[in-house]
């Protein structure tokens, strides 16, 4: 796969014409069944592009991570897909249907096709294993083929890539520091070199200095193997330096979703602008912030309508009726996507779940 | 030697200014000089054979001060020992060396009485609330557990009920009918760490120790946290230290920046200098490794990674020391762009700079006279006036 891999992405028109290699559609989970089932995510529609790095962001219980979990099968009950498709790509190949594979398919396109590194990744090594051990399983099940020298081979290789000396391949987990695990952690979803790697706040627990090492040498591995990232974190100011094209979710939707940058410069969904609004500046002027008030929707007791209303400072008399739908945002399409028609398209232009646009929209139209 | 080079200090600037204060300031309340704390690290059946016992330096040579109505910040990376210094404070374990001093005189809390004396004045706030709270109590017991413990309970319970209501009013939990009799899982992140705030405002302290409050909760509450902290600060005039691994929220928050690496102070002084004149090159690390947004906003949507590509060779790209045999001289010199030969060797004395700011760093030494050998580093070096 890494084979053809760089020619690509040298040089990317945009991120927003690259093909899609990952298709959400109206993806709903509940957790429960029958009456007490909690809806954690709502028809969520999301497109993941060749190459590109997708930020996810939202609050604890936004359904960030439930929606890793859903694309990649790995929803555990009471976790429950109650609709939705999700098409995957491979390579000049026809678009394949996750939620239809059988266990058997499933176990061939989990961690080849897509891996994840899971939330709170520094503890998920197992303590009694080295890293060797843990990095050549993969290998063992994946490429039988390979011959136990082979394996060691490449497990050395995982680990220079991820700049950490393959003299500690012997090493226990609890030898290796916060961010050596989590290193150890990209390298193992690395090993198959898939197409897609899911980080699940990869570098929550860790440091700036060493975050900022760790994307670093991601976002280098991104261009040396052209897989995709979907980045998950709550830290929204991260995602602006490092994603192409951000989703910001709420209350198990997608509340607005657009280039980084865009979203920094205009975010048009209050949420948005809220949880901008809530890092301090490390320069400028030092404001007065406010972050948002209120607290994340408890998802046994979801407000009607617009999830966010009772947190939102703009709201008005539809927020509290009707639930707003993503929709496109026309008139704010970027250099980048004025070629599309991003009436019909909605994943090429910026789009945004809020009424308030929604009026903007009808007074321009 | 921080503590002669304190002495020497010329008359503060008017005003409240972070780290130039003399020492009869009345309105320091905490203040720690020269602390070290060295945790022992278990023998190993070698060690046991013969061979010096080892230690981990978790925090060496640490002084500060804590002033009433001022936040100063405490920011490093994990294992700097910023939670060790909280807890030194708090007097939570005994200082391998230095002197803790509340209003003053030592104070060197033992256990029972003595501690809870202290306590009365010095609270701490832990980070996770979803630990600190104990999930078989309600709201309403571990408020009167610390109302009680503080003699604060009043008597009858009249008076317990309302000092209770006025608590939670101070943490902005209204109307307080609803979260008394509520379980810690019941309420949200941001309630549970006020709760916690609430506990700990229960004993009327004088000085609040926040070790990184507001890191496990959710982005969109954290400042408001913070916000409740600053009024708090303000209307109970509070001394707060607020440790935290993010410099942006130290900028906005806090009066006075401290910098903490392996152990050491590295730089210290009014928050918006530190944070945009950095002088030390640890604090120009991490305020370049800080998320800013502002640094791609003019590129395009994947100009995040533009920069960052040649960037893998840089020195930096190490790891903090072990600090059970921290590196000789200044601890930052195997990852320091800018380390000289005598960083190898020697460890920098602080070195005041412009507008009370301080940085324990050998590119401030202005004396020009390089000791040749030996000579340990004597603190009066350092009057060095870099901007």
């Amino acid at each position: 796969m890494s084979t053809s891999a760089t020619s690509p992405v040298s040089a990317p028109p945009h991120a927003a014409t690259r093909p899609p290699v990952l298709e959400i559609g109206g993806l709903s989970v509940d957790y429960g069944v029958g009456d007490g089932a909690v809806r954690a995510l709502h028809d969520v529609d999301l497109t993941l592009r060749r190459g590109e790095v997708l930020g996810l962001a939202g609050e604890s219980g936004s359904g960030k991570s439930t929606l890793a979990y859903a694309v990649t099968r790995l929803l555990s009950p009471p976790g429950v897909i109650t609709g939705g498709d999700v098409r995957y790509h491979p390579r000049g190949g026809e678009p394949v249907d996750v939620l239809a594979m059988t266990p058997g398919e499933l176990r061939a396109f989990r961690w080849q096709e897509v891996s994840i590194v899971f939330q709170g990744a520094m503890n998920s090594l197992n303590p009694v294993h080295t890293v060797r051990t843990q990095l050549t399983d993969v290998l063992k099940a994946h490429r039988p083929q390979m011959s136990r020298a082979e394996r060691v081979g490449r497990a050395r290789e995982l680990l220079s890539l991820v700049g950490i000396s393959p003299d500690r391949l012997g090493a226990y987990p609890h030898q290796l520091s916060g961010g050596m695990r989590q290193r150890v952690m990209i390298a193992m979803a690395l090993a198959l070199e898939p197409e897609i790697v899911v980080m699940d706040e990869p570098t929550t627990a860790l440091d700036v200095v060493m975050q900022r090492q760790i994307l670093r040498q991601l976002v280098r591995l991104r261009e040396e193997l052209d897989f995709s990232v979907v980045f998950i974190t709550h830290d929204i100011s991260l995602l602006i330096e490092f994603s192409d094209r951000i989703a910001i979710m709420y209350g198990g939707r997608v509340v607005e979703q657009a280039g980084a940058a865009e979203i920094y410069r205009d975010p048009r969904h209050p949420y948005s602008h809220g949880l901008l609004h809530s890092f301090p500046a490390l320069h400028g002027p030092r404001r007065e912030l406010t972050g948002i008030p209120g607290s994340p929707p408890d998802l046994r007791a979801m407000p009607s309508g617009c999830a966010f209303h009772p947190r939102c400072p703009k709201a008005f008399e539809p927020c509290g009726l009707r639930t707003p739908h993503l929709a496109p945002v026309p008139g704010t399409g970027t250099g980048s996507d004025t070629d599309t028609d991003t009436g019909n398209d909605t994943e090429t232009g910026r789009s945004v779940a809020c009424w308030l646009n929604d009026d903007r929209r009808d007074g321009e139209a | 030697m921080s503590e002669e080079h304190s002495e020497e200090r010329a008359a503060p600037p008017p005003g409240r200014d972070p780290g130039t204060a003399p020492e009869h300031d009345g309105r320091v309340v905490l203040e720690a000089e020269g602390v070290s704390k060295h945790f022992p690290v278990r023998r190993g059946a070698r060690a046991l054979l013969g061979g010096k016992r080892r230690a981990v330096h978790a925090v060496d040579d640490v002084s500060l001060r804590l002033r009433r109505g001022s936040v100063t910040a405490l920011v490093g990376e994990s294992g700097s020992g910023k939670s060790t210094v909280a807890r030194l404070l708090a007097q939570l374990y005994p200082a391998t060396a230095g002197e803790i001093r509340l209003d003053g005189r030592p104070a060197r809390a033992g256990r029972g009485r003595a501690f809870r004396a202290y306590c009365r004045h010095v609270q701490l706030i832990f980070q996770d609330p979803f630990a600190s709270l104990n999930p078989v109590h309600t709201v309403r017991y571990h408020l009167t557990r610390a109302l009680r413990i503080h003699g604060r309970a009043g008597s009858g319970a009249a008076e317990l009920e309302k000092a209770l209501a006025a608590l939670l009013e101070r943490v902005q939990l209204t109307p307080a009918s609803r979260y008394l009799d509520a379980f810690p899982h019941e309420l949200s992140g941001g309630q549970r760490q006020r709760v916690a705030i609430a506990r700990a405002m229960a004993a009327d302290p004088r000085v609040l120790l926040a070790d990184e409050p507001v890191s496990m909760l959710d982005v969109s509450i954290r400042l408001g946290v913070l916000n409740l902290l600053r009024d708090l600060k303000e209307r109970l005039d509070l001394a707060i230290l607020y440790i935290t691994h993010d410099i942006a929220s130290a900028r906005y928050f806090a009066d006075e920046t401290l910098v903490m690496y392996a152990g050491r102070m590295v730089e210290g002084g009014d928050s918006e200098t530190v944070t945009q004149r950095p002088a030390h090159p640890y604090t120009r690390l991490l305020l370049a490794s800080a998320p800013d947004p502002d640094r791609v906003t003019g590129a395009a949507g994947d100009g995040g990674d533009a920069g960052d590509a040649g960037e893998t060779a840089d020195p930096s790209a190490s790891e903090p020391p072990s600090l059970i045999s921290p590196p000789a001289g200044c601890r930052f010199h195997p990852r320091c762009p800018l380390a000289m030969e005598r960083c190898r060797d020697r460890t920098p004395p602080r070195f005041d700079l412009d507008g009370g700011q301080w940085a324990a760093c050998w590119l401030y030494d202005t004396s020009g006279d390089v000791p040749a050998t030996g000579s340990a580093p004597a603190a009066g070096t350092g009057r060095g006036s870099a901007s």
